[in-house]
């Protein structure tokens, strides 16, 4: 198990390195582009100069790594918050794309897990078939037209919510968690949760029925347990096996958050920066944005692996 | 040999071999066989959903490419900026609502505002203003129905109005600078089309309102303030409200004989070149422009450009970006896969870690990276696809690799090497074709993720398609991103097409993959 898990980080980090080394190259060879202003331009200058900037990229790389590794820096924003170090400008924004992913995936799992459920239990029935349907349409219809149909309707039609993009932390008062600042997450979050509950209400379906047909349900029913004590204990324990991991990963993946609902209702979250990085060319950002991204997917994947090898005992490690 | 032997064990004679002198063969198939293909056909054929949604994707090809086929060559270039951001109008269906109307409510001074340009396009010089009510058969009417509301229920003095109003005509009366030739050329054509084309110019006085602003030829009739309609009563200008019979008063411009004026001299020199300002209905002036009248079944885009036509090309590109990486993935992926499953050992490993570590990173970080170096040299078309196959074949190897390592131990393949076949011919005549049906499923499945994040990425400014030929369906949504409460007609189009073909393609991949793996019917993995 332990030599698994070390295996698999060896492994982790070893990509990480290559990863994070092709994209340092490829965004450092791209042209920078200069302020207009001439004082601007004299300062970041004579930083550069003495951040190494104009180095040879072989010892730019250098630099990079042992800032990294001596003082958490990794580089510095000349764009968007002039000469702010890059970990705090995206330091700051973390918060708001977690708190719409978490309030997002909290509505989502109950509600997709329950659906995915009765869904299994009534299969082949017509609940089953409606709810099989929606799935198929939620599933597939993009997260942005959601966004759209939210906001048209909720907010533009019924005015159920008092604006349509997230409010700044001065106009709801100075908070991420006040009453005000959760009323204009209403549609960000109901716009990600659509496709989220569709998804897992077709895994939770299609492991529960498969798990609902097996052999040993047969014996539970044959030794005397009624069918909602079957189903609970021996069907729906098994059935999480496959679900638990993914939404393990979910909750990983709720750092890296969704570009494109951030776009739209105006999040002031890491992909927002990420677009903004892109626009105003601050290549620094851009760099620890990927490193950012890079690291949370290699995190849910090996999370994923191993959890699987916790919560099932029949999976041995590092066999499969 | 061992008929004798079992000869010499029958003692009885009166046995006799049934089949004795008779050389047995394997029976003629009674019926016709099927094969992989035709099978896999078959069930997909049952299956409803599928079918269903193979007829939408073939429907909305057809529209891809009828419809660019259809549209005049003219039509496609013409690019109105009056007429952008509108809704679905087409005179054939005007009366089914296809009138490119908005719904909005309207005070009594908008309302009089919007039915005024009804009444000043109906002016002629022996009856200069008509009432409201006679204006509403007119053509050029944009106020299509209205009905006034109960205002008590909101505490409002002031009157309020329900009213569809069609954008196009709403556009009204516009002033442009037009030289001496052109305007006896839109003399002619006025009276060949037994059209009006040009009205009178507005006086200049304490009535006029907004001098300089774009509506400005619009406020033909007497104005007090924030352009409320007046009436002078006894030299007193008296606001007035909508009713039916109202007879707005005009306030045309009049030469020194009290005719009404057409045009007035702006500058330049001789006959020729002398430049007039006249004020005309748009409508008509467009149709003197384009030959036309503006028929937009799906409207226009925010540009102005005609959205059916934009959409039918927008499917296009789409559909052919997703349908060129789908291909070119099928291929690397089909060749990589296939040397990495067949031979495995040191081959796999190394190949392996290659793929992992592509796959690893970030879709959207290797998409701005091509752009970033590429999109200036290559063009932002070329460097998407070199993104989506940079990455894009990983999975598809993973697939054909696991096939590859299932079959390369079976028996046949075994039997094939002992014949003497060569390492090439086992991999692609006797093992490929066993991984055919995940590899087409597969492929499909990547047209819908190609389209979904090609349009995503068009949406978030990263890929930028969009130019006066080409659109792409990210391309109109991400136009229409910032504008489109106001203009719902501009999002909705697109996003219909972009889920309907989200739909359609992952049930029809999903068909595929039943009909090619039965075994998997109903998992969704």
């Amino acid at each position: 198990m332990v030599k698994y898990i070390l295996k698999r980080l060896g492994l982790m980090i070893f990509t990480f390195f290559v990863i994070i080394t092709i994209s340092f190259f490829l965004i450092r060879l791209l042209p920078q582009e200069m302020p207009q202003e001439a004082n601007l331009q004299a300062l970041i200058r004579a930083r550069w100069e003495a951040l190494g900037y104009n180095k040879p990229i072989i010892v730019q790389y250098g630099i990079y790594l042992k800032n990294i590794f001596t003082k958490f820096d990794f580089g510095t924003s000349w764009k968007i918050s002039i000469t702010k170090p890059a970990i705090e400008v995206m330091g700051e924004r973390i918060l708001p794309t977690v708190i719409v992913n978490l309030y997002s995936l909290l509505f989502s799992i109950p509600v997709g897990i329950g659906l995915g459920i009765y869904a299994a239990i009534k299969k082949n029935k017509w609940q089953d078939h409606v709810i099989s349907t929606l799935v198929i349409l939620f599933v597939s219809v993009p997260s942005y037209v959601y966004a759209f149909l939210v906001q048209y309707f909720i907010y533009f039609k019924w005015r159920l919510v008092p604006t349509n993009v997230m409010y700044s932390l001065a106009d709801a008062g100075g908070s991420y968690f006040s009453f005000k600042m959760f009323q204009s997450l209403i549609l960000p979050v109901l716009a990600l949760s659509f496709g989220e509950i569709a998804g897992l209400t077709r895994f939770t379906r299609a492991e529960l029925t498969e798990t609902l047909t097996s052999d040993y349900m047969l014996l539970a029913r044959t030794k005397g347990l009624t069918k909602a004590q079957a189903t609970t204990r021996h069907a729906l324990k098994n059935a999480m096996v496959p679900i638990l991991p993914s939404i393990i990963a979910s909750f990983i993946g709720i750092l890296g958050g969704s570009m494109i609902i951030e776009q739209i209702f105006s999040i002031p979250g890491i992909g927002n920066l990420y677009i903004m990085s892109i626009n105003q060319l601050d290549y620094d950002i851009f760099m620890l944005e990927s490193i950012f991204y890079t690291f949370i997917g290699l995190l849910a994947g090996i999370v994923i692996d191993i959890s699987y090898g916790f919560l099932d005992p029949r999976i041995k490690m590092g066999q499969r | 040999m061992s008929k004798d032997v079992i000869k010499t064990n029958v003692v009885d004679d009166r046995f006799t071999f049934a089949h004795e002198g008779v050389e047995l063969h394997d029976h003629k198939l009674a019926t016709k066989s099927r094969g992989y293909f035709a099978d896999a056909f078959y069930r997909f054929t049952k299956n409803k959903a599928s079918v269903t949604a193979s007829i939408i994707i073939i429907i909305i090809i057809l529209f891809a490419v009828i419809v660019p086929i259809a549209t005049p060559r003219n039509v496609q270039t013409l690019m109105d900026p009056y007429y952008s951001k509108k809704g679905p109008r087409d005179t054939t269906f005007y009366r089914l609502g296809v009138d490119g109307a908005l719904s909005n409510v309207y005070t009594d001074r908008t309302i009089i505002y919007e039915l005024s340009k009804g009444v000043g396009a109906e002016f002629s010089e022996e009856k200069p203003v008509v009432t409201v009510a006679e204006s509403m058969d007119s053509y050029y009417q944009p106020v299509v129905k209205m009905k006034a509301y109960d205002t008590s229920v909101g505490g409002s003095r002031e009157n309020r109005f329900d009213a569809d109003v069609d954008q196009y005509l709403a556009v009204g009366f516009k002033y442009i600078a037009i030289e001496q030739h052109k305007f006896d050329v839109i003399r002619a054509f006025e009276e060949e089309h037994n059209i009006k084309i040009m009205y009178p110019l507005i006086a200049n006085n304490e009535y006029t309102y907004g001098q300089d602003s774009a509506d400005a030829a619009n406020f033909w009739y007497k104005t007090k303030g924030k352009a409320d309609p007046i009436k002078i009563i006894d030299g007193v200008p008296v606001i007035q409200k909508y009713n039916e019979n109202l007879v707005l008063e005009e306030n045309y411009m009049r030469d020194s004989h009290g005719n009404f004026v057409y045009r007035i001299y702006t500058g330049g020199g001789d006959s020729s070149t002398a430049q007039y300002r006249v004020r005309v209905l748009y409508y008509n002036y467009y149709r003197y422009l384009y030959g036309r009248e503006p028929n937009y079944l799906f409207g226009t885009d925010s540009q102005g450009y005609s959205m059916i036509y934009r959409l039918a090309t927008g499917i296009r590109l789409s559909l052919i970006v997703a349908v060129l990486v789908s291909s070119i993935n099928f291929v690397i992926g089909a060749l990589y896969g296939a040397v990495e499953g067949y031979y495995g050992g040191a081959t796999d490993l190394i190949m392996e870690r290659i793929s992992d570590i592509l796959a690893r990173v970030p879709f959207v970080v290797t998409i701005t990276l091509f752009q970033l170096h590429f999109a200036a040299k290559i063009g932002s078309f070329a460097s998407l696809m070199f993104a989506y196959v940079a990455t894009g074949w990983i999975g598809t190897a993973g697939a054909v690799r696991a096939q590859f390592y299932r079959f390369k131990n079976q028996e046949y393949v075994m039997a094939a090497r002992t014949l003497g076949a060569s390492n090439r011919r086992i991999m692609w005549k006797h093992i490929f074709p066993n991984t055919l049906g995940t590899l087409i499923t597969s492929s499909v499945l990547v047209i819908p993720s190609v389209i979904f994040s090609e349009s995503m990425l068009s949406y978030l400014g990263i890929v930028k398609l969009g130019g006066a030929k080409t659109t792409s369906l990210g391309t109109l949504l991400s136009d229409a991103s910032s504008i489109w409460m106001s203009y719902p007609s501009l999002m909705i189009f697109p996003a219909i097409i972009i889920s309907l073909l989200m739909i359609c393609f992952n049930l029809f991949g999903n068909g595929l993959r039943d009909a090619f793996n039965p075994t998997l019917r109903g998992s969704d993995q």
